[in-house]
């Protein structure tokens, strides 16, 4: 049975065939190729989970591309219940957002690139969770981040957009080189790139250390880090989260699918992934469950204050990002994936209503010229409603579960920041919870703040993209049901599930504690909604005394700290000073120059010289062969 | 003294080869389409191809010796055959040479190789290798009427015969040593009789390994190659960078791992300064040539310092590199130079660099071809270029000479940028002049044949590296 082939190869099938035909043959009619291809890799992707659940997995190598000594490269494929959950994950919401697309991207001129790069994509997406070894999940990974690149810059002609997309690529380039330089640790220590035979052997270098760059250091400690660093840039973690409210300049259905329910959380599938790494390395983790819990504290803040829907929502994916590192730091791995399932419905149904929107408005983004659109749009209304419901952690909604499941192991388990972050964690679901109705009701409830003509044209988007909202909704209410805890009844069936490859985390605590956490995250999250009613429902003019009250928090809030400014001060400016002044003035005019055309001219002048050499007398020739056998001679004597 | 019959079956594919390169000699002379003739070659060659795997042995007390280590280079040679005669066969008629006299010519210095590769014995090693010397002589000439394919000739022939002295004085000395040309005694003898440090050993061993240098176009002793390679039909030239290249590697390995096997020291020290000048001057006088043919031959010279280093290794798996290298060059360079000779039409020669610009624009097919053979010899994956250079420069780590493979990756690096510029012209420039592509089915065949193994190697390896492993296994 080797159907799962299919799953990544339909669609990659699909983006070879858009984009040799797609311009001259396929146009309009692009998107059926792409949506059959991943329809297709849905459903194996589902015969597939039916056989995991069963208990069978899968790992298995497809392909040798180079094999010398014990270097091997291969294509292969592991598939465990980790992977079968990704693997649903992603094919869903990439199925439901090409459909999304085929309305959303209507008439557009780029229309079969748009699917090409789409059904790319989900090829590459698909390449990094299914892989059985580091160097295939490094494919992926980049590919991704290709895609990623291409689909943020795909309005090129657009400044904004072709900057954004530069500059995910180049924050990402920071965090892959210590994952690169992670992969050669794993290597250079392990013998092989392969994750089993590196599981298994990583408890015997539970104790050894390392030294690098001078200092000794503990090698499962230095191996998780530097892969870490690769999730920080790839799931927009501090310091690397700047690229994505940027990437947002892409079309919304890439925001949805690339920028919140699936690239973005590869760094979790990688922390997950290689948990019997982390696990090895206290520090590590703690590093993970700091870095998450800072992170969702720090984007959730500025989320309060942001007028660009869009922005806003990438504040939140952000945020909710740092609650999935949040619980894999604390040894909660299956938590964070379960969070990670669960989001990525709510969260790409968030973007798909905020690209209907988007629609409705003809491209306006700013919250404060929307209002009432309840009326024009209640389909739209009424799925946004219910996703925010869920991330606001509503009992019963999915976000509901995993979270509660994330703050109880955080609160419960072994870890020594775990009290922390679990306080911070329950600040973050308060905070969700405001700013997250904060956006409700600005866009749909009270009066229209656009102009007349925005009015006139308020209309609900047609059929093709209200039923993959729909279908999420579905998602974003339901996926948390396999997760129910022991304490509300359920049987935690998703924990069960993933404890062959994630382990059983252990929560030593009373039924009357998990009860409390449970309260008091229920209680912020409630709260939450309800001072966001009071500010934005009931007493309008609340906020707009309080950012004046407060303007310095405000300001600072809402210019998102000034990380950009202090990047953009501290590295971008330098970079382009240094750029222009140094390495263009001095390096590039004296050095580089003296290289790139002191080398060429040295080499070409070289180059001439033994040209010259050359001479086409064959005397010449003869004499300098001769010469040369005595040269060698001389040296062999010589010797 | 009782006449033995030797056992001859380890020599048919030379006899049914010697006996093609005859009936073809003939044939000419009833069959006035020549055609017919290069498509008779082709049969002829295929039915030797179909008679090697059956030829394994030894015969003529150990003179001659068909094992896998020959038959994976006749294997190449078959393939350079075969990929020439398609080449020529409209080119010919272009350079108004159409003579059949050109396909036996290319059949008897076939055979010259595959005497050479089956060498177990230095007198049949040189006899082999003055019958390929000399037929490739009179076909870099084999334009009469031109005077650049006439200076070819001529000075191949004439530093040729030059090579072919010090290996007759390097023989001459090393029967004067031993009392024997045959490889096996020869190296039984010096270890022996403890000669390891014998200065006559030493100096016989550098002739060889000039002479043999000469052949595989190695620098100092690589003067020849950029005039031959210019001045020769383009299609002799894609012959002679492949085949005799190849034969002289097949001899190099035969000789230095067996005969010398016990100086490997005292070689690897000769050959290692000659693997850096070559691919040293290889590369970096390739970047100032102006004519594609000129830069080829440079980037030959080039790709014989890379494969040298399998030889350095010494190890089975650098000769297994060497074969796998060889192999996959003959693939890329004659696809390169099927790509040169299409340019090349009535009135246009079609072998500046310049011509190719903005070929991309007017010919999209030739240039994608042209774009996958200059990757493949840059050594970019997915394409076969990349495994080649990757198995050669891992086999040389392997066996300790990492500096020399750190040398050879930038030597490679600075390669990119003249054959880059055969793309950036392709695909970055407007065409001046319409350039008329002179096409048949033969040459799109072996473009088909050429681009299929080029991609087919580079993403699955493995098959050509296990035959390449496994003919070196009884080495």
């Amino acid at each position: 049975m080797n159907n799962y082939l299919l799953i990544p190869f339909l669609p990659l099938a699909a983006f070879l065939i858009n984009i040799l035909l797609g311009r001259n043959f396929l146009k309009e009619k692009a998107h059926w190729v792409s949506i059959l291809a991943v329809a297709g890799s849905w459903v194996v992707a589902v015969m597939t989970l039916v056989d995991t659940m069963a208990g069978k997995t899968i790992n298995q190598d497809l392909y040798s591309w180079i094999v010398s000594g014990n270097f091997k490269v291969s294509v292969g494929f592991l598939i465990d219940q980790l992977t079968v959950v990704m693997l649903i994950v992603v094919t869903t919401c990439s199925t439901l957002i090409h459909i999304y697309s085929v309305g959303y991207m209507h008439g557009d001129k780029g229309y079969y690139r748009f699917f090409a790069y789409l059904s790319l994509f989900t090829f590459c997406m698909l390449m990094l969770v299914m892989a059985n070894n580091f160097l295939q999940l490094y494919f992926g990974w980049e590919g991704v981040g290709l895609c990623s690149y291409f689909l943020i810059g795909y309005y090129f002609d657009k400044k904004s957009a072709s900057d954004a997309g530069k500059k995910a690529f180049i924050v990402n380039r920071f965090g892959d080189f210590g994952f690169g330089i992670g992969i050669f640790m794993i290597f250079l220590t392990f013998g092989t790139i392969y994750y089993e035979p590196v599981f298994a052997q990583a408890g015997g270098f539970a104790n050894n250390t390392v030294n690098f760059l001078g200092y000794d250091v503990h090698l499962m400690t230095l191996i998780a880090l530097l892969l870490f660093c690769g999730s920080v840039g790839k799931s927009a973690q501090m310091p690397l989260h700047v690229w994505l409210p940027d990437a947002m300049e892409g079309p919304t259905p890439v925001s949805a699918l690339i920028h919140a329910a699936t690239m973005v959380t590869a760094g979790v599938f990688l922390v997950a992934r290689c948990s019997p790494i982390f696990s090895l390395s206290e520090t590590a983790l703690m590093v993970v469950a700091l870095t998450g819990a800072i992170t969702s504290l720090f984007a959730a803040t500025i989320g309060l204050v942001q007028n660009d829907i869009k922005r806003i929502i990438a504040y939140s994916t952000i945020s909710q990002l740092g609650y999935m590192f949040l619980a894999c730091g604390v040894g909660a791995y299956s938590a964070g994936v379960f969070h990670l399932y669960t989001h990525a419905f709510f969260k790409a149904l968030l973007f798909l209503c905020a690209g209907s929107v988007m629609h409705a408005m003809a491209g306006e983004l700013n919250l404060q010229k929307m209002g009432g659109l309840k009326k024009y749009m209640p389909v739209t209304y009424l799925t946004m409603l219910l996703a925010s419901l869920s991330i606001a952690g509503v009992p019963g909604f999915a976000g509901f579960f995993s979270k509660d499941e994330i703050l109880w192991l955080a609160y419960s388990g072994p870890s020594p920041v775990g009290k922390l972050v679990w306080a911070i964690g329950t600040v973050v679901a308060f905070l969700t919870a405001f700013y997250s109705f904060r956006l409700i009701f600005l866009t749909f409830h009270g009066k229209f703040r656009g102009t007349h003509e925005q009015e006139h044209h308020l209309h609900e988007s047609p059929k093709v993209m209200t039923i993959p909202l729909i279908l999420l909704c579905v998602g974003a209410i339901a996926s948390g049901w396999v997760g129910i805890p022991h304490l509300l009844g359920g049987g935690a069936h998703f924990t069960e599930f993933m404890k062959p490859v994630l382990g059983h985390p252990e929560g030593h605590g009373t039924h009357s504690e998990e009860w409390m956490v449970m309260a008091v995250s229920v209680i912020a999250g409630f709260s939450g909604i309800g001072l966001a009613a009071l500010f934005y429902l009931v007493r309008t003019d609340i906020p707009v005394k309080l950012a004046a009250g407060l303007s310095g928090v405000h300001k600072l809030l809402f210019n998102k700290y000034y990380v950009d400014e202090f990047y953009s001060f501290l590295i971008v400016r330098p970079a382009i000073w240094t750029a222009k002044n140094i390495l263009i003035g001095i390096t590039d005019a004296k050095i580089i120059e003296a290289i790139v055309n002191g080398v060429p001219k040295a080499i070409g002048g070289f180059s001439q010289v033994i040209r010259k050499v050359q001479t086409g007398f064959l005397q010449h020739y003869a004499t300098i062969m001769a010469t040369g056998i005595l040269i060698i001679i001389a040296l062999m004597l010589l010797r | 003294m009782p006449f033995v019959m030797p056992d001859l079956r380890p020599v048919l594919p030379e006899i049914v080869m010697t006996v093609l390169a005859l009936a073809i000699l003939l044939a000419d002379l009833v069959i006035k389409r020549k055609e017919t003739i290069a498509f008779l070659s082709i049969v002829g060659v295929a039915l030797v191809t179909y008679v090697l795997p059956g030829s394994m042995g030894t015969t003529f007390n150990g003179m001659f010796l068909s094992d896998g280590y020959s038959m994976f280079f006749k294997l190449i040679f078959m393939l350079n055959v075969i990929l020439t005669v398609l080449i020529s066969v409209k080119y010919i008629v272009i350079e108004k040479v159409n003579f059949g006299e050109y396909y036996a010519l290319i059949l008897f210095s076939t055979l010259g190789m595959m005497l050479m590769a089956s060498a177990g014995d230095l007198i049949v090693l040189y006899l082999g290798l003055e019958l390929m010397a000399l037929s490739t002589y009179i076909l870099a000439g084999f334009i009469r009427y031109d005077i650049k394919s006439n200076e070819a000739a001529m000075k191949y022939f004439l530093l040729g015969a030059f090579a072919s002295a010090f290996l007759l004085y390097g023989t001459s000395m090393i029967y004067g040593l031993t009392g024997t040309t045959d490889l096996k005694a020869i190296s039984a003898y010096i270890v022996a009789n403890g000669l390891s440090g014998n200065p006559v050993l030493m100096l016989s061993m550098i002739l060889f390994a000039v002479a043999f240098s000469f052949k595989i176009a190695a620098v100092p002793f690589h003067m020849w190659a950029p005039d031959a390679y210019e001045g020769a039909p383009t299609s002799i030239t894609a012959f002679m960078s492949v085949g005799p290249k190849a034969a002289g590697f097949a001899v190099l390995g035969r000789v230095f791992l067996i005969a010398f096997g016990s100086v490997k020291l005292e070689w690897s020290a000769v050959l290692v300064p000659i693997a850096i000048l070559t691919m040293g001057v290889g590369n970096i006088v390739a970047l100032s040539q102006t004519n594609i043919k000129r830069m080829l031959a440079y980037s030959s010279i080039a790709h014989a310092g890379y494969i040298l280093l399998g030889i350095i290794a010494g190890t089975s798996d650098g000769m297994a590199s060497v074969l796998t290298y060889m192999l996959i060059y003959a693939f890329m360079n004659i696809g390169a130079f099927a790509v040169v000779i299409m340019l090349r039409s009535e009135g246009f020669k079609g072998d500046n660099i310049t011509d190719y610009e903005g070929l991309s624009k007017t010919h999209p097919l030739a240039a994608a071809l042209m774009l996958v053979f200059m990757f493949s010899l840059t050594g970019i994956p997915p394409t076969a270029g990349f495994m080649g250079k990757f198995y050669v420069f891992m086999s040389a780590i392997n066996a300790g000479y990492t500096w020399v493979v750190i040398i050879a990756v930038m030597f490679s690096a600075i390669s990119a940028y003249f054959y880059l510029r055969v793309v950036m012209y392709m695909y970055m420039k407007e065409p001046k002049e319409t350039v008329q592509l002179s096409t048949s089915p033969a040459i799109g065949l072996a473009l088909a044949i050429t681009v299929i193994a080029v991609l087919f190697i580079g993403i699955s390896p493995s098959t050509v590296v296990n035959l390449a492993r496994a003919a070196v296994s009884g080495f």
